[in-house]
């Protein structure tokens, strides 16, 4: 980059690449998409299109628009394929939750799809925000140990007295009373984004002593044990996490996070093996120790013998599964709020039930490209810290989907996580958009031409 | 770091992949063993969205859906359902038991031979309907069966001797499937609850799901086996001592009443007319053990039948000795029937020895009402030649005319029977009641069991507490 190219090829590229209008079209057809399963919804259990309908097709055509137009101006070579497959995830799982408002009552007083139609309102404003605000993402880089500490610190906010919140037997709410409203969030969906740029910021800077001092112990490369320092700390903070706040899922979304970006930092096999080892240990000794870890096993190797106590909720998310079969029964006419936290944990087993394997594997593949398209702006981003935090912030999507989508599917003991953009509430919608943003940053110093580089550095 | 960025993402791609095949095993190859469990409700909700077809006892719909404006459309109501609750069972938001259940493909709708009607009304929009079933029960048979016990813990079931139609079923005491019918889930939970709980067991179907000791009925399979061995006739003279004793043991076996019969000796068709315990046991160790299973089993015993209810299995032990053989011949030891069974005994001696296999379904019909099966009769085994059921016809008549058994006799009919009185360990005994009307013409054969001598306790008999009740049902239906 240091060289000017002066090629006529790249003289005569007046209008790189950007691919904006190919991505206006995708958004059109998730615009599209959405708006027919909500209208179905309405159709088949109201007979009608409803007022909400209407507010919806605005709301959520104004949001796409705007985080289009926030594209075109700020970060115009970004992946055009990323907003639109998230749009799309996100007005399907609008579009199912109101459904669910309807199952649960025909007129409901205080729709949760109202509140999560204003939560999409402020997760495009915050997706608009970070683009704004990070205009390089390298600047964030200079933000590392203020990232760890605002990380720890959100991390450990839902055990404070007062504002921390127990909710369903896990400690990961923080509940605010602002006059007659009271606020929950989950501040663990914030420090997981936090905490990627920390790592990153950290990597970056040790991955070189971390990757080359090494000692060789049974013939296996192992780190210098001073150097296995972060490791250890990692460890212990996402076992603080599992015991504290009986969190398994946020415990295994951290540490995995972390052990994954250690070895795509260092380049050294050794560290998945180590962090495996620990995690096992880890995870052997909750086992043994806590109670909680104990049932969720069991009801994981067999739901059906306390089928109508513990085993509830995953015997019964199983039976949406099957309910929907290959083509699913159609929205609104299944009973996908026979599932508990249908619309917010299991919310894809009533995708399973309603839109049938079709439909699970369409946003199995939605979110695989989601995270395959981060993968690739890693790959095509040229600076080190642009590649960690692209594969961190990728790398999370995609074990939390596998975390929680393998819970509700019996594939591993399920864990308490949001699934990304599907499910309801406001904390894990607004911080993904803000992943998504921070991808699609990162996406467009990867893509912009060497040329519009300079251009735009010289201008 | 691009090539652990690109393994790391071909990693990732293994897990959404992992995810898809799990999908894929859920959706098409567990899926029919999930939809079929019992906690998913999915399925009986989707059925109470439609109406369910009737349970019929001639012309009258015993179980019917009726149109609600609750969220589930229909409600389950039955008529005199305490009377016909063995048979019809519940249907209820936790599952069903009874008819309802075992042809519930039928009532539902979703029996492939409603097909065609299923495509019908999905294209013309109508509502869909299920199937009905009509029972081959006789309504007043049913209700004097049930009339008759009231209250008492005990059951009847009377079956016609020439098909196999099960014309009574009863079973005291029973309950009120409407309970368990509202759309209430914890209405009809601690319904069930106290159902379950209550000491009287009335969803215990006892005429076919429990089995007692058969006690004195059982002389009626031993002399079956008597005469088909060649060696008896009904005229054959038998001793009957006052007391038995039994080889290998200390232990004896006694009459009902004390002293010899009639003297000591007497023919078999007097042994049967007053029950002398010593002359069967006797007879039983001439015959063996082999000789009376054998017998037994051709009326039914050791079998397993689904009628379409699900029938216990009658049992007559294996491996014998000498003792339990006396024993098992006056049906004591271990020797158990339901009600049911000994109805079959009855009518495979009314019907010229062939038992017919007893069937609860008459006909399943469409929603229109036309047939789509009508139960033809099939014999289930031939128990004795048609001589030795002539014999026996007349030793049955001889116990009603002159014998324990006087208490069933109906005016204007020859009836044939046979009394009975059964130890279960507990005090007071078990008092029985077997029967079948007209001899010449056999239209009706009944058994009836009291448990613990009814209301009349230590002091009942099975001619002065069961008797009454065979009556009833026969003259329910011979009218």
């Amino acid at each position: 980059m240091t060289a000017l190219d002066v090629s006529p090829a790249a003289v005569s590229k007046k209008s790189p690449k950007q691919r904006r209008g190919t991505e206006l079209w995708l958004l059109a057809f998730a615009y599209a998409i959405t708006l027919g399963a909500f209208a179905q919804v309405d159709i088949v259990l109201l007979d009608k299109l409803s007022t909400d309908f209407t507010t919806f097709a605005i709301v959520f055509g104004l949001g796409l628009v705007g985080a289009h137009a926030t594209l075109r101006y700020l970060a115009p070579h970004a992946d055009p394929i990323l907003l639109p497959a998230v749009s799309l995830l996100n007005g399907l799982g609008l579009a199912m939750i109101h459904r669910l408002d309807l199952a649960e009552d025909l007129q409901p007083a205080d729709p949760d799809y109202v509140a999560q139609l204003g939560w999409f309102v402020l997760a495009v404003g915050v997706f608009f925000a970070v683009l704004l605000l990070v205009r390089d993402h390298r600047v964030l880089q200079r933000y590392t140990y203020t990232a760890m500490l605002l990380g720890l610190l959100l991390l450990i906010l839902p055990l404070l007295p007062v504002i921390g919140a127990e909710i369903n037997g896990a400690r990961i709410w923080v509940r605010l009373t602002l006059g007659p409203r009271t606020f929950s969030f989950q501040p663990a969906e914030v420090a997981k984004i936090v905490l990627i740029v920390f790592f990153a910021g950290y990597l970056v800077v040790k991955r070189d002593v971390l990757a080359l001092a090494r000692s060789r112990v049974f013939g296996i490369d192992l780190p210098r044990g001073r150097d296995l320092g972060p490791i250890v700390v990692a460890w212990v903070a996402s076992l603080g996490v599992l015991v504290f706040q009986q969190d398994l899922g946020t415990s295994l979304l951290f540490f995995g996070l972390f052990v994954t970006m250690l070895y795509i930092a260092t380049e050294r096999r050794s560290w998945i093996f180590i962090g495996g080892f620990l995690f096992a240990a880890g995870a052997f000794a909750a086992y043994q120790l806590f109670d909680h870890v104990q049932l969720r096993v069991g009801i994981w190797l067999d739901p059906f013998t306390d089928e109508s106590g513990n085993g509830f909720q995953i015997a019964q998310s199983l039976y949406g599964f099957a309910s929907g079969g290959v083509l699913g029964v159609g929205l609104g006419q299944g009973h996908p709020d026979f599932v508990p936290f249908a619309k917010t944990d299991f919310i894809m087993s009533a995708f399973g039930e309603e839109l049938g394997l079709t439909g699970v594997m369409a946003l199995l593949a939605l979110y695989g490209i989601v995270i395959e398209r981060g993968m690739r702006t890693a790959v095509a981003c040229r600076d080190s810290f642009g590649k960690l935090l692209a594969a961190g912030l990728s790398v999370a999507l995609g074990i939390q989907v596998f975390v929680v989508v393998g819970g509700v599917m019996k594939l591993i003991p399920l864990t308490g996580l949001t699934t990304p953009f599907l499910s309801y509430g406001g904390s894990s919608l607004v911080a993904n958009w803000a992943l998504v943003a921070l991808l699609l940053r990162v996406s467009d110093a990867a893509r912009r031409p060497p040329d519009a580089a300079r251009r735009e550095v010289v201008a | 770091m691009n090539s652990t960025i690109r393994r790391t993402a071909v990693a990732l791609g293994i897990l959404i992949i992992a995810l898809m095949i799990n999908a894929n095993v859920i959706a098409v190859i567990q899926n029919d063993d999930l939809r079929a469990r019992d906690g998913n409700r999915r399925q009986i909700i989707d059925e109470y969205d439609q109406q369910r077809g009737s349970i019929l006892v001639g012309r009258k719909a015993i179980a019917k859906s009726v149109a609600t404006d609750e969220r589930l459309r229909y409600l389950r109501v039955y008529s005199d359902g305490a009377a016909y609750a063995p048979a019809t069972g519940y249907y209820s938001v936790y599952g069903a038991t009874g008819i309802e259940k075992t042809d519930n493909d039928l009532l539902a709708g979703s029996d492939d031979r409603l097909f065609v009607d299923r495509l019908t009304t999905l294209f013309s929009g109508q509502q869909q309907q299920g199937g009905n079933v009509v029972l081959t029960l006789d309504a007043d048979a049913q209700r004097a069966a049930f009339d008759g016990l009231d209250g008492q813990e005990g059951a009847v079931a009377a079956i016609d001797p020439r098909t196999g139609a099960i014309l009574a079923m009863a079973s005291s005491p029973s309950f009120d499937p409407n309970l368990l019918a509202s759309h209430d889930p914890t209405e009809v939970s601690d319904n069930y609850e106290k159902l379950r709980r209550d000491p009287g067991d009335p969803l215990l179907n006892r005429s076919i799901q429990q089995v007692y000791p058969p006690g004195s009925l059982f002389k009626v399979v031993v002399s079956a086996a008597a005469l088909s061995s060649g060696e008896y006739t009904p005229d054959t003279e038998v001793p009957g001592p006052a007391i038995l004793n039994l080889p290998d043991t200390s232990a004896t076996i006694g009459n009902y009443f004390d002293g010899p019969c009639i003297g000591g000796t007497l023919t078999l068709t007097e042994a049967l007319a007053i029950s002398c315990n010593t002359a069967f046991a006797k007879i039983g160790l001439k015959l063996g053990d082999a000789a009376i299973r054998e017998q037994a089993e051709r009326f039914g015993f050791n079998e397993r039948l689904n009628v379409p209810l699900t029938v216990a299995p009658s049992i007559y032990p294996d491996n014998l000795n000498a003792p339990q053989t006396a024993q098992s011949a006056i049906g004591q030891f271990d020797v158990r029937s339901t009600p049911l069974q000994m109805a079959m005994v009855a009518a495979g001696v009314a019907n010229d020895g062939v038992v017919m296999t007893p069937y609860l379904v008459a006909e399943e019909r469409a929603p229109d009402l036309s047939a789509l099966s009508i139960t033809e009769p099939k014999p289930l085994s031939r128990a004795v030649s048609a001589q030795v059921a002539g014999e026996l016809q007349d030793m049955m008549v001889t116990v009603v005319a002159n014998g324990t058994g006087a208490s069933a006799a109906i005016p204007g009919f020859s009836v044939g029977g046979k009394t009975g009185t059964a130890q279960d360990g507990k005090r007071p005994p078990h008092v029985w009641f077997m029967a079948f009307a007209p001899a010449e013409d056999p239209q009706v054969a009944v058994a009836v069991i009291v448990e613990n001598g009814g209301r009349l306790g230590d002091d009942a008999t099975g001619g002065a507490v069961a008797g009454p009740i065979a009556r009833e049902v026969m003259e329910a239906v011979l009218q």
